[in-house]
């Protein structure tokens, strides 16, 4: 499965990357990690706002977003 | 919404007019109150912003969200902090007190609003062509305690006003608006509560916009729809509104400046990531990089008054254009030279 790394990046480019990944494969699954709380609750609001389920899940200090459609 | 109406409470209780809590002013009138300018006017080391970056920092700690990280070029983001304030105090106040001014029946802050999201606009333009500061990096706690601990230093100086042979080591406005705040007890409670309560929604005046935007999403939008409707209201209650454009509170009628002032402090916020607010509450949270910002929001607003580039009621300083223009040009050679691959 395609893993994006939007680790230590500043607002709001986690969300950006996930929104671009979103609008290229249009439906499937991948997977996106970060490292903050709100990067993890953009990118949820992101997903639900585009029709795609998100699961969350903590790995060690990272959090890791599961994103389906 | 609970910081609209805490911003009018504190009006209310001493602050001055339409500026509850305004993180561009306050910050300016803590440089103030340390020396960094000369403008005896807008001097008071004002409890708010402590208690903002503590509230967070508690919040933070309790949630487990403390996560100290640094590193991703912070000297572009004093920079970005820098002409922020400069942008700011041409208008007269960060996105928080252009609400406050707004939802205050202050005309002149439709033209700041406007471009305050022109300014995200075009950062938003940066940020979708490629635009990025790069990564941070996971760093020591201690690292990411240094924006509490320094804020804790200024809170002891605030209690204790302490005297030097030559006076008090703080300066302290005799005259308004430097002279007007609230209690210190209420302001820093006040900073405390409203510091928690954005550490836990992300409330982001600038990501609001930004959020509509580029991703039209609504959620923090909401947000500053609840400041301006709590503030209205109080305001309403408080017999604190007054609708029109002329001989507003700290408050210049010079739409163009208005304008422009905010979209360089529209642009250096998004290519920053936040609104000043939010970088208050990052540097709670351990981000080193929000608080490089908050110094360079500091120098800025203490260049600011030293210059003559910040406004005042009577109109725009002499070195205003001069200034947001450099302003203007630094942003955009920052927002099409920093592009990374990630």
């Amino acid at each position: 499965m395609e893993r994006i790394d939007a680790r230590g990046l500043s607002c709001p480019q986690p969300v950006v990357l996930a929104k671009n990944n979103i609008d290229k494969i249009a439906s499937g699954e991948f997977e996106i990690i970060v490292d903050t709380g709100t990067a993890r609750d953009n990118i949820s609001r992101l997903a639900e706002n585009c029709g795609w389920t998100a699961a969350v899940r903590t790995d060690g200090e990272d959090i890791v977003l599961t994103l389906k459609k | 919404m609970v910081i609209g109406l805490i911003a009018v409470v504190l009006q209310k209780m001493g602050n001055p007019p339409n500026m509850g809590v305004c993180v561009a002013c306050f910050c300016r009138d803590i440089a103030g109150a340390l020396g960094f300018h000369r403008v005896a006017v807008v001097q008071y080391l004002r409890p708010e912003i402590i208690g903002f970056v503590l509230g967070s920092l508690a919040a933070a700690l309790a949630f487990r969200e403390f996560k100290p990280r640094a590193g991703s070029a912070p000297v572009v983001r004093f920079v970005l902090g820098f002409f922020a304030a400069v942008g700011a105090l041409v208008f007269l106040g960060c996105p928080w007190r252009a609400l406050l001014r707004l939802a205050g029946g202050d005309m002149n802050a439709l033209a700041g609003i406007a471009g305050l999201v022109a300014g995200i606009w075009v950062g938003i333009l940066f940020i979708k062509s490629g635009f990025n500061l790069g990564r941070n990096q996971t760093t020591y706690a201690s690292a990411g305690l240094i924006m509490p601990a320094i804020m804790l230093g200024l809170l002891i100086l605030a209690i204790v006003q302490p005297q030097l042979a030559s006076g008090p080591a703080l300066f302290s406005s005799k005259d308004p608006p430097g002279s007007l705040h609230a209690p210190l007890f209420l302001s820093l409670a006040a900073g405390l509560i409203i510091g928690m309560l954005a550490q836990r929604t992300r409330f982001c005046t600038v990501g609001a916009v930004r959020d509509v935007i580029l991703v039209r999403d609504f959620y923090l939008l909401m947000g500053v729809a609840g400041l301006v409707g709590g503030a209205f209201a109080g305001n309403l209650v408080f017999g604190q509104f007054n609708l029109g454009m002329i001989g507003q509170p700290i408050a210049h009628t010079n739409t163009f400046w208005n304008f422009t002032g905010m979209v360089l402090a529209g642009l250096a916020f998004t290519l920053a990531g936040g609104c000043p607010g939010r970088q208050l509450f990052m540097s709670g949270e351990g981000d080193g990089d929000a608080a490089v910002f908050v110094f360079g929001l500091l120098a800025g607003a203490a260049f600011a008054h030293n210059f003559g580039v910040a406004a005042s009621p009577k109109g725009i300083g002499e070195w205003t254009p001069l200034f947001v223009t450099i302003g203007l040009a630094a942003c955009i050679i920052i927002g099409l030279t920093m592009r990374k691959k990630i």
